[in-house]
């Protein structure tokens, strides 16, 4: 199919108006009553996801409790043309799962069996409405777990996960969600089952579970995940460092990597968010540092006692003004639970908060800081960064009270900077929340037209009628040539709320 | 130093001919793994001329480099760092290229413990079908933005695009490698390999032949001694020849060429298959190797019902390479298509139909 083409396609079941009594009826006609829910009232709940700033009631919500019935679902929506969102637990913060007043809304939220633990192969077979934590739960008592673990992993599913490639606070050393699965199992546009990946180590042809990892509902519906676990380390122990300076903070990060060390997380926050955590949750951080590096190393009882010694010396010839190591597992708590609380403590200071997710080349963390800071003066407001500084990845949380008139509209225009500002310095606007609608523009200055035409490309190969989770992930070349002559013109982004679908 | 030269645009030219004439090319570098897959039949070309190390600062973990250069030229430079490619590539012949390792997406003995090819994939350029350059990923850790085509370049063998550059993640080379040698059965073997990597121990090998279980541990120094101590077993001293071996197929084994080398991929803790022929086990059982003369149909019967696959190493059977579904091949089909619209990029090196 053309270019342009596969444009139209999109264009077209954003602006479509299915009947949506007809559907309903042809809905019930092949499913049970109840998984159709297509009331005001029962519609609420699922109007918005972790990205509570957009909202919008969906056409209809479809709650399967089978695969079959997943697959009727699909069969019936492509044969009337009406797009699917899919969505796991609701907890993404960059609206994958928003719905539109012209799709049906696919919940997955009753699939929440554990179908089977293959201890021998240490392994996990799950239904996509699992908790990523719950993983973990039912395979402690045999010493494994699931590595990945998104700060929100008490709620967040794993068919989420994977439809986001969600990261966390241990990447550096276990990987991103695509490290960490080996087999899916997905229902396609048009409700054929299909097998992703296998049991084996690799799968003949294609790396599809590559591809569908981090695809944001665009190429299938996730319903089964066989996720790899790990033997849980032995001890884990956590370096607090306190610096005066970012600049020495963000060196230090690279020369504990340079010292040949992979932690197990390696987490920044800066001076805003150290004092808004330690107000909240009173984990005793050093209120006057400029930065603190919090450094996990897990492993045998050897290991962390060699790599604690490594970590300590280093943070001191980098010039920490302070360095505490954890004297056990209720001080490591401690330690982690002003980062853990960095997001709530947001709350306490401001009415709303709005995270981004930038990814930038680690030598880059001091100038990226300092260019956010500056950000900050320019847009007139308040900035706390809290990020995990093994990874380059950024979580600056913009602080705003949407009950102001246009304050949204400026952090978000702040966000979008924010996203610039990393790509000039070799990274990426999203390392694990996804694009969803909330950086669908900043695309457009990630990616030239030739690479989003080739997305789009592969998008038509999964989903030629363009049907699943339309407007999300990837723009459109005429979306990115509105985007490029308002950022022109204005150098500022007054989208009303519809565009943003 | 090998010559470091950027020939992006030559090579987008000359795929971008080829596109307008529709002539089909036959990607080549080294020529190491072109004994993998099928054979292509089309122009030649060659993407050894463009080559040399692009990026790469230690302390980011990140190495960027064309795709031709030679792979152990890249890791003369990483080991100059105290790095590592922690996939530990085989490179089957001196002229290994990182294109040719990258688009065949082979990986060595560590493959189970410390990832494959894909895994370390950070970003990509490459020239699609119709001759345009195009970059996706980067050189960050985490980058979820767009679609991951640079990890679908692993294994496609240059059938969905031309590989230009691949940046990888890079790690730290062990402080400390002791291998152990233990006598079992390959039963035993498997059932003992399992229940040690529900250890947290630093386990990079694991490999049975002719009634020994060779272990790697390699790491920080402390945890790989205690964790020999826990084991027992003997150790195998100046290790470091034989896991080259066992990653080159330079063991005996392998030089045994009267019978069809079958690679079979099967779940780690699959049992011990009932096939006439001699075996050895690497990736701690997920990768078994097998001289047999048994029938490719009934062999893939087997092994898929174990929830594996098989694939010719050495040999005649056709296709060479497990055979996929026909609703799965036709989404590939399609896949292939929406980077290649001309099929001209290494057509039919996977299946004949690919």
């Amino acid at each position: 199919m053309a270019d342009a083409a596969i444009a139209d396609a999109a264009e077209k079941v954003l602006a479509s108006r299915p009947d949506k009594a007809q559907l309903i009826d042809k809905l019930v006609a092949e499913l049970p009553e109840h998984v159709v829910l297509h009331a005001e009232e029962d519609l609420r709940p699922f109007e918005c996801d972790g990205l509570s700033a957009y909202r919008q009631l969906p056409m209809i919500v479809i709650l399967p409790e089978t695969i079959d019935q997943v697959q009727t679902a699909m069969r019936v929506c492509h044969a009337n043309d009406v797009a699917v969102v899919a969505r796991g637990a609701g907890t993404g913060l960059s609206g994958g799962a928003l719905p539109m007043d012209n799709g049906v809304l696919l919940s997955l939220a009753k699939f929440k069996q554990i179908l089977d633990i293959d201890t021998e192969n240490r392994r996990a077979t799950v239904q996509p409405g699992v908790r990523n934590l719950a993983i973990s739960e039912a395979v402690s008592h045999l010493g494994l777990y699931y590595a990945p673990d998104p700060s929100s992993q008490i709620a967040c599913s794993i068919g989420g996960n994977v439809a986001e490639n969600s990261g966390g606070v241990h990447c550096l050393k276990y990987g991103l969600t695509t490290h960490n699965i080996v087999q899916l199992e997905i229902v396609t546009v048009d409700g054929e089952r299909m097998t992703i990946g296998s049991e084996a180590m690799d799968t003949p042809g294609y790396d599809l579970l590559a591809l569908m990892t981090g695809s944001e509902g665009l190429l299938g519906v996730i319903v089964e995940v066989v996720v790899k676990l790990l033997p849980k380390p032995e001890r884990a122990q956590v370096v607090l460092a306190a610096f005066d300076d970012v600049r020495k903070a963000g060196d230090a990060v690279a020369a504990i990597i340079q010292a040949g060390i992979i932690p197990a997380g390696l987490e920044m926050l800066d001076s805003p968010a150290i004092i808004a955590t330690e107000e909240f949750v009173h984990a005793d951080y050093p209120t006057d540092a400029a930065a603190i590096l919090l450094c996990e190393v897990d492993g045998t009882h050897a290991e962390v006692d060699e790599h604690i010694a490594d970590v300590t010396a280093v943070v001191e010839r980098e010039g920490a003004t302070e360095v505490r190591v954890s004297r056990d597992d209720a001080e490591r708590a401690v330690f982690w639970a002003g980062r853990k609380a960095a997001f709530p403590a947001m709350g306490r200071i401001s009415p709303d908060y709005y995270c981004m997710d930038g990814t930038i080349p680690r030598k880059a963390l001091a100038d990226v800081l300092i260019g956010i800071g500056e950000l900050s003066k320019k847009y007139g407001q308040r900035v706390a960064n809290v990020f995990h500084a093994g990874d380059g990845n950024l979580h600056p949380l913009i602080l705003y009270d949407a009950n102001i008139e246009g304050e949204l509209e400026r952090t978000e225009e702040f966000g979008g900077a924010i996203c610039e500002l990393c790509l000039e310095h070799g990274g990426t606007i999203t390392g694990e929340h996804g694009v969803g609608v909330e950086k669908i523009d900043q695309m457009c200055v990630q990616f030239p037209p030739d690479e989003l035409t080739q997305f789009h490309a592969v998008k038509n190969a999964f989903d030629d009628k363009g049907l699943l989770n339309p407007g999300k992930a990837v723009p459109t070349l005429h979306r990115c040539a509105e985007f490029g002559a308002m950022h022109v013109h204005n150098g500022e982004l007054p989208f009303p709320e519809l565009e943003r679908l | 130093m090998t010559t470091s030269a950027d020939q992006t645009e030559q090579l987008t030219e000359r795929v971008r001919a080829a596109f307008e004439s529709k002539s089909p090319l036959k990607l080549t570098g080294g020529g190491t793994k072109a004994f993998l897959g099928e054979q292509v039949e089309g122009d030649t070309l060659d993407v050894t001329g463009h080559a040399g190390v692009v990026n790469y600062e230690p302390g980011e973990l990140v190495m960027t480099a064309r795709a031709g250069t030679p792979l152990s030229e890249l890791e003369a430079v990483l080991e100059a760092e105290g790095q590592m490619l922690a996939f530990e590539p085989p490179h089957y012949g001196d002229n290994a290229t990182l294109g040719g390792t990258i688009a065949s997406g082979v990986s060595g003995p560590a493959r189970p413990f410390t990832g494959a090819a894909r895994d370390f994939v950070l970003g990509t350029r490459i020239v699609n079908g119709q001759g345009q350059a195009l970059r996706f990923g980067g050189e960050v850790m985490k980058n979820v933005a767009g679609y991951d085509l640079s990890r679908l370049m692993a294994g496609a063998y240059g059938t969905l695009g031309v590989l230009l550059d691949i940046s990888l993640k890079v790690l730290p080379l062990p402080r400390t490698q002791i291998t152990r040698v233990f006598e079992h059965g390959p039963s035993e073997a498997l059932t003992q390999i399992s229940d040690w990597q529900r250890k947290p121990w630093p386990i990079t090998g694991a490999y049975w032949e002719d009634g020994k279980t060779y272990l790697r541990l390699a790491g920080a120094t402390s945890p790989v001694e205690s964790a020999c101590e826990k084991l027992g077993g003997e150790t195998l001293d100046d290790d470091k020849p034989f896991w080259r071996d066992v990653r080159e197929q330079q063991r005996p084994f392998f030089s045994n060429a009267d019978k069809p080398l079958w690679r079979l991929s099967l779940p780690p803790a699959a049992p011990m298959l009932d096939i006439d022929g001699d075996c050895v086990i690497d990736w701690g059982g997920a990768q078994r190797w097998l001289a047999s003369d048994i029938d490719a149909v009934a062999l893939r019967r087997i092994v898929k019902d174990e929830g594996g696959h098989a694939s010719l190493y050495r040999g005649d059977a056709s296709p060479r390479f497990h055979p996929i579904g026909e609703s799965m091949l036709a989404l590939q089909q399609r896949l292939k298509r929406s980077m290649d619209p001309a099929g001209i990029l290494n057509p039919g090196r996977i299946y004949p139909e690919l």
